[in-house]
């Protein structure tokens, strides 16, 4: 086995080595290395050819048209074209928008640059399980809410939000419903048929493309125009102009077809996996899953071990490539946003781990973290002057302690 | 992060880590940090009829740096007078274990873990 055990597919996934090969047909001479916009010889219309099938390959995924199909650098630049480009766009039809504080910083961020523009933001709290209910969102819209920007499936917790629901709400209210799917493509089911979406993100890492290629999907029918942030040459119709990035296009493209042809199976296998990780450790005193179990993706596992902090752990899982929930090279230790917003105090939020399982994981992976995480959060517990107190009995909070 | 040798020495391999009885008026013990911060460090130590440190231990929730600083200080402690003991710095743990800037607070717990120990035993010995 391998070491360090990579189970942090939230944060990359490897490419997929069928995505590779075709993506290496695309940079050489020995390949279509044309510029696809170039219309006067073959050069260019073989690379534009190239960069068609890989819009449909990647509407395919989504039930949408290969025309509603945006290319991007990724789900960050797919997320500020959306609500920026959206909220300059309609500014005459209200200045006020919606999210949540779950949300991913590339959402949070752009949203607070347009409060800075003089837009009204109203950042929703989730329930504790994570999930933001369609009541909340009924509650907040107003005549002047111009967008709401909701994620599909939370990248620290892996809940899943009821987009169909919100997309309802939206439609009936006349706003503009965009959603950051960076983490759910691939992972759970995304039809622009079924549910009233107008604008979603997609990042090609996160489901075995490579980095730097993303895609932002613009609805046809409504027709959803948005202001470029990108100018120049006029590409993807006027949204977001620069060279396309065929090698990337056509890997993005590729790993959308996989995904489509062996999401089914993949999950099964992956929720497995999952499962078992948590068995082989939710038996042990003082542990906690964050964020709704049930709506949740397969790969994801958010858990707090009580009473074992953050950054020791992570040193302790030394042999794991995981995503710890406190940032921990800063002086001031500053436990997740996202954890803190659904309720967790700051000991559990220092103290918790993603695990995020994928399609190259393997069982005696799974089975060699768990021992490693069973040996290490016994070891450190056993050192932890706050573990004996709650043997002990002894309420932590209702000692005074003296904060440095 | 990368942590110095030591630092992971003392983390993988620490010393003296329990606790003896805090009601034994031989004991001292110092307990300081706070959860919400990050750092609990609790430090006990036995201290003979002559008032020599014979022996201590430690117990710390907190990151590697802090587990190590309260590691090194059991052993620093052994077989000192608490006049001595007190003497410690929190300069001579980030120095002999290099803590990067943004640890040395961990020292400075250490540092006034012995001092919360000593007043400890002195209050409970006047």
């Amino acid at each position: 086995m391998k070491l360090p055990i990579y189970l942090d597919y939230s944060a990359t996934t490897p490419v997929d080595p069928r995505v590779v090969e075709k993506m290496v047909q695309y940079l050489s001479t020995d390949g279509d290395f044309g510029n696809p916009a170039s219309r006067s010889h073959r050069f260019g219309w073989q690379a534009e050819e190239a960069v068609d099938i890989a819009r449909e390959q990647i509407a395919d995924l989504l039930n949408a048209d290969s025309r509603e199909i945006v290319f991007t650098s990724g789900a960050t630049e797919s997320n500020n074209l959306a609500i920026k480009g959206a909220a300059h766009f309609y500014k005459k039809k209200g200045k006020h928008i919606i999210t949540a504080k779950t949300e991913h910083k590339a959402v949070l961020d752009t949203c607070r640059q347009l409060e800075r523009e003089g837009f009204e933001v109203t950042y929703l709290d989730p329930k504790e399980d994570g999930i933001v209910t369609p009541e909340q969102l009924k509650e907040a819209l107003r005549d002047d809410t111009v967008l709401v920007s909701l994620m599909h499936v939370n990248n620290e917790i892996g809940v899943i939000q009821d987009i169909a629901a919100y997309g309802e709400l939206c439609r009936a209210n006349k706003t503009i419903l965009h959603v950051d799917a960076a983490q759910s493509a691939g992972k759970i089911e995304i039809d622009v048929q079924k549910m009233k979406v107008d604008l979603i993100s997609f990042s090609a890492h996160k489901i075995y493309g490579p980095k730097g290629i993303g895609a932002l999907y613009v609805s046809r029918k409504p027709r959803i125009r948005l202001e470029a942030q990108m100018h120049g040459g006029g590409h993807e119709r006027g949204m977001r102009s620069g060279t396309l990035a065929t090698h990337q296009i056509v890997a993005m493209g590729e790993a959308f077809r996989i995904a489509k042809e062996e999401m089914a199976s993949e999950n099964e296998r992956v929720l497995v996996l999952r499962n078992r990780l948590l068995n082989g450790v939710s038996d042990m005193e003082e542990v906690y899953v964050n964020g709704s179990l049930e709506n949740r993706v397969a790969g994801n596992i958010n858990i707090s071990f009580n009473y074992v902090e953050g950054e020791s752990l992570v040193m302790a899982l030394k042999d794991l490539a995981v995503s710890s929930g406190s940032a921990c090279t800063s002086a001031s230790l500053e436990p997740s946003y996202v954890l803190r917003a659904i309720g967790r105090d700051d000991e559990l939020a220092h103290s918790s781990i993603r695990f995020s399982i994928g399609r190259f994981t393997t069982e005696a992976e799974i089975d060699y973290a768990i021992k490693i995480i069973r040996e290490n959060i016994g070891r450190l517990r056993d050192m932890s002057p706050l573990w004996d107190m709650f043997k002990e009995g002894i309420d932590i909070n209702s000692i005074e302690w003296s904060h440095h | 992060m990368a942590y110095s040798e030591k630092v992971i020495d003392h983390y993988e391999n620490p010393r003296n880590v329990g606790s003896f009885d805090k009601d034994d008026k031989s004991v001292a013990t110092g307990m300081v940090g706070a959860p919400a911060c990050g750092d609990v460090m609790k430090l006990q130590l036995k201290i003979d009829a002559n008032g020599i440190i014979e022996d201590a231990k430690f117990k710390t929730y907190g990151c590697g740096s802090a587990i190590a600083s309260s590691s090194l200080v059991t052993e620093w402690v052994k077989g000192k007078s608490l006049e001595d003991a007190a003497k410690i710095s929190n300069t001579d743990i980030s120095a002999e274990l290099a803590l990067p800037p943004v640890k040395i607070h961990c020292s400075i717990l250490a540092e006034d873990a012995i001092k919360a120990a000593i007043e400890d035993y002195k209050s409970k010995n006047a």
